[in-house]
Order: C-alpha cells, then structure tokens, then sequence
C-alpha cells in the first residue's frame, strides 16, 4: 500500500507522466502521417522501379525512369498538361475579374436587391455546378461550345466561394482610403483598382491556390464534356490510360499518375507553407 | 455620387457574375425541376408532359433505393470520420512535434493530389492476391486473399477509407486555423486550475471549434455528395451497384443511357437532400454553436 503511494509520489515529482503522453501522441502522429503518406510513398517507389519490383520491396532494387518514358509515349500527356494549364489560367483570370467586381459591388455599395442577390451568389456553395451535369450538358450543347477548354470553366468562372471571399477582404478596408480617392476625383473602378485590389492580394493568392488545385484536379465535369485529345485534361487522359485493361503495367500507371499530380506536388513541396496558410485564410473569412 | 448612380454602377459591377450564376447554377436548377416533369426526348418526338411518371418510375426503381441507401451509407461513415481524424490530426500538428512540418505536409497532401490520379494507387492496394494489403494479409497472418473491390459487403467501405484519406487533411486546415485562434491564456488559466487535458478540451477547445465543425460538417456534407471521382477508377459503380452514389448513377443514366429527364428526377432528389440537410444542419447545430 504505501509502496504504491510512494511510487504515486516520485511520479507525480517527475515530470514522467507528461513524457508518457507526449511520446503516446508522437507516435500516435506518426504512424498517422506514414500511412496517410503510404499510398504517394508507394507510387513514388513503383514508378522508379522496373515492373518486377512493384510489389516487392527490396531496398536496393535498381532504379530506373524507363515507366516516366513509357507512360510519356504511350499517351499524349504533354497535350493534356497544355489543356489543363490553359484550362486553369482562363478560370483564374475569369473568376478574378467577375468575382472582384461583383464582391465590390456586394461590399461598397447600397442598392436595392442587395440581400437577395448575395443570397443567391451563397446559394452556389451548397448548389455546385457539379451536381447539375445534366442541364449544364444541355446548356452548352445549345451554345455549341461542346469539347472547348472554355466549356470546361464557364460553369466555374462566377464563384459563389469567390465572391464571399472578396466581399469579406473588401469590407475591412477602411472607408476613409475610398473616400480620400474619391475626393482626388477617381471613378469606382479606379478605386477599386488602385486601393481595393492591391490591399486584397494575399486573399487572391490564397483563393488562387484553391482554385488552381480545385480546377486542377477536377474530373466528372470534363469527362463529360470533351471528347477529343485537343481539350481533355490531364485527369481525364489519365482516367482513360489507366482505364485500359491488363495492357497497362502498375508501375507505368504510378508513373503517369506521379507525372499528372507532379506538377502540384512540387509547388505543393515549394511553397507548402503559404498552400497551408492560404487554404487557413482562405477559410477563417 | 447620386444614391441613382450607385445603384446603376452596382448593378453594372454585378452584371457579368450574375449573368454566368444564373445561366450555370439558378436557371439550370429550375430546369432540372421543370425537365423531371417531362419524358426524354428522343429522335424527332419531343419532350412531352408526364406528370410524376418519372418519381413513380423512381419510386420502383431498385436500383434508386440501393444507390440512396448507399450514399446515405457513405455520408454517415465518411462525415464523422474525416471530422475526428481531422481535429485529432489537428491537435497533433498544433503541438510541438518532432519532424511537425513533415508530419503535416503529409497530411495534407491527398487534398493536392487529383483523386482521379490517386485512385489508381488505391486499386492496385485492393487488388486480390496481389495488392499491398492481401500481401500484408497473406505475408503477416496467413489469411487467404481477399477481393476486396469485388465483393458487395466490402467495396463501399473500400471507397469510404479513400474518402476519408483524400478529405481529413483539408479539414484539418480549418481546425488548425480555429486552433490557433485561441488565446494561450485560456490553456495557462485551465493548468493553474489543475485541469486535465481532457477537461480543457471538453470544456474549453470542443465548444470553442463548434462553428469551425458547423462549416466543416457543411462542407462534408455537400462532398459526401458530390466526390465520385474514385468510383470511376476503382469500381465503375459495381458489383451490382454496391459502390454506386447517386451522382454516379446521374450520371449513368443520363450520359450511359441518355435518359436526361430521369436523370434529371434524380438531381431533383439530390437538390432536396442537399437543402434538408444543410438546413437541418444550420438550426440543429445553431444552438449550439458559441459564437466568439
């Protein structure tokens, strides 16, 4: 009884109990962490090894980058990076045109409808375009724009998430920077442009990183809507490589699949610090 | 500036988006309403007035209640889940951690990677005999093989666990962010008093992240519905629709079958399920939320 007491005592005197359970959670992370990792750390090793290693761990099985040239040749891979690039690029210019304006309008100034048509703009988080292929199909089908990259982004281009996302930067900038323009004879758009957007860019860079991995990795909407080697993106190419049965090894397949979310990754690797902070903004707001 | 000229100026600044958010979100959403009142049309016959045929033809439709019962499934497993190992990922990456960045950049990179791309991954860890976890399986324990992806009662858990993957390090940003936005006085105070770790998080960080969860969970939510990537990749759906959402069987039945209007009754039960839930969601979680 008072052995047990004592040992009570010399544990609560020493700090060990607080090390128990910090080395509980440290390790409780880490094997989180390696098996959230196992999945890209297995196709990085498939995809650098010949076939014959692919589910055979060995540490020092050669390596080689025969799967990279092999899945490079057998589709048109660098097409498909120029589609999504372009892809990209017009729904980031898009969306940072319509959605500063709109949030302007929704942060600066008063005006009947107001209320109405920022419930409407919220109404797109819970109504994505995802979910209404089939009418949007039909939309631009009727606009002949079927198998265009431009098609791909115009469901996307008026961001609800966007102008949310503006509005809120936009509201904490002090009147009095307005005004002051204003009283130097400056138009809205001039404001908007020489006081507003300046003061609004890391909200754009945060909300540029979401867009650019969001749109990136998109896929239901632009199987449905391209239909040649001239606009499918990378996902999309790669669904239909990886799609053929039996032809295709494993390792080819990581290889392609590494080639296709490689881009992101390194920037991801490059700039992990702002990726993470900006997708943090990007939410407090 | 006259209170006339803001309006116009407004309404001009408003125009473009609103055009795109009408022409691509509001109008086809009614249209999909109006379209699940009509039959498809085909060839030279046009659509043509039907009433509810389309939500009797779904009433009876087994395969309907199979894919509902499925996703409902799919939500109920893959909401709470991503949710409680996001905040616990985010507690641990919060902390001082030895080798944190690596531990959070690992976390957090499913949600950089197309799911699409990572599915592939995913299906040869499934695959029968062969695949990573059959040969731990067969390797460490002796078991047989297993066809995890082809069997009814494992494959849409199968799908579920990448779900969860894919998701919990998106969340865990926003948790992280709500973490770091409490005030460290409150965690001195509550070890002045003597409160265990558990307590404080009880007591203080659970009620404190309440409007952190309500936006997590909305978003969990609509991706439970809307994420059907992998299914493509990994299952087509099958075997016998055991893996099937409901936005893959939209669109089956519309771009497979091309039967639009009836696939246009599914959007339509889609839209309800998505507004009762967030609506729910909103009043339920509303009382309980402490704003700051």
């Amino acid at each position: 009884m008072s052995d047990l007491s004592l040992s009570k005592t010399v544990e609560a005197a020493l700090p060990r109990q607080f090390d128990f359970d910090r080395a509980l959670n440290t390790f409780g992370a880490w094997t989180l962490a390696i098996l959230w990792a196992l999945p890209l750390l297995y196709a990085i090793w498939t995809a650098f090894h010949p076939a014959a290693y692919e589910a055979n761990f060995e540490l020092f099985a050669p390596l080689t980058l025969e799967n990279f040239t092999k899945a490079w040749s057998a589709a048109p891979f660098a097409q498909y990076f120029l589609n999504t690039t372009m892809l990209v690029t017009i729904i980031l210019m898009a969306q940072f045109v319509l959605c500063t304006l709109a949030a302007y309008a929704f942060a600066r100034f008063d005006f009947p409808g107001s209320n109405i048509l920022f419930t409407l703009v919220l109404l797109q988080l819970l109504v994505m375009p995802d979910i209404l292929i089939v009418e949007n199909y039909k939309m631009i089908r009727n606009l002949g724009l079927i198998d265009t990259i431009v098609a791909i982004g115009l469901p996307y281009m008026a961001s609800g998430f966007g102008i949310f996302l503006l509005r809120q930067t936009f509201k904490t900038i002090p009147r009095e920077l307005d005004e002051a323009a204003r009283v130097e004879g400056a138009g809205p758009l001039l404001v908007l442009w020489k006081v507003y957007v300046p003061l609004a860019i890391p909200t754009y860079l945060a909300y540029g990183l979401v867009s650019v991995s969001h749109h990136w990795n998109n896929f239901l909407w632009p199987l449905i809507i391209t239909n040649s080697v001239e606009t499918r993106p990378v996902t999309v190419g790669l669904s239909i490589f990886a799609a053929v049965d039996g032809g295709v090894e494993w390792s080819v397949i990581n290889a392609a699949t590494l080639m296709t979310s490689g881009p992101l990754l390194i920037a991801f690797l490059l700039f992990q610090r702002q990726f993470v902070q900006s997708f943090m903004r990007a939410g407090i707001k | 500036m006259t209170r006339r000229m803001q309006w116009i100026y407004a309404w001009l600044l408003l125009t473009p988006a609103m055009v795109m958010l009408f022409a691509f979100t509001h109008f086809p959403a009614i249209t999909t309403i109006i379209n699940s009142f009509f039959s498809t049309p085909r060839g030279r016959r046009p659509a043509k007035f039907v009433g509810l045929r389309n939500y009797e033809e779904l009433m009876a439709d087994p395969i309907f209640w199979k894919v509902l019962v499925n996703n409902l499934w799919y939500a109920m497993a893959t909401i709470p889940a991503s949710i409680g190992i996001s905040l616990l990922m985010a507690i641990w990456v919060n902390d001082k951690l030895k080798g944190r960045s690596l531990v959070r950049m690992s976390f957090f990179a499913p949600t950089v990677l197309p799911l699409i791309a990572v599915a592939n991954i995913w299906l040869f860890f499934y695959t029968p005999g062969f695949g990573l976890i059959d040969q731990i399986r067969m390797g460490v324990f002796g078991l047989p093989e297993n066809s995890w992806l082809g069997q009814q009662d494992t494959v849409l858990i199968c799908m579920m666990v990448v779900t969860i993957w894919k998701e919990a390090g998106f969340f865990m940003i926003f948790y992280l962010a709500a973490l770091q936005a409490i005030p460290p006085s409150y965690k001195e105070a509550a070890d002045i008093e003597g409160a265990s770790r558990w307590t404080f998080f009880w007591k203080i960080t659970w009620p404190l992240l309440m409007p952190t969860t309500l936006f997590v969970s909305i978003n969990a939510v609509i991706n439970s519905f809307r994420l059907v990537d992998h299914i493509f990749t990994m299952t087509g759906g099958g075997p016998d629709n055991a893996s099937s959402l409901l936005l893959f069987y939209i669109y089956e039945v519309a771009f497979k079958y091309w039967q639009t209007s009836y696939a246009a009754t599914l959007t339509v039960v889609m839209l309800a399920l998505l507004s009762i839930i967030a609506i729910g969601q909103f009043f339920f979680m509303d009382r309980r939320v402490h704003y700051r």
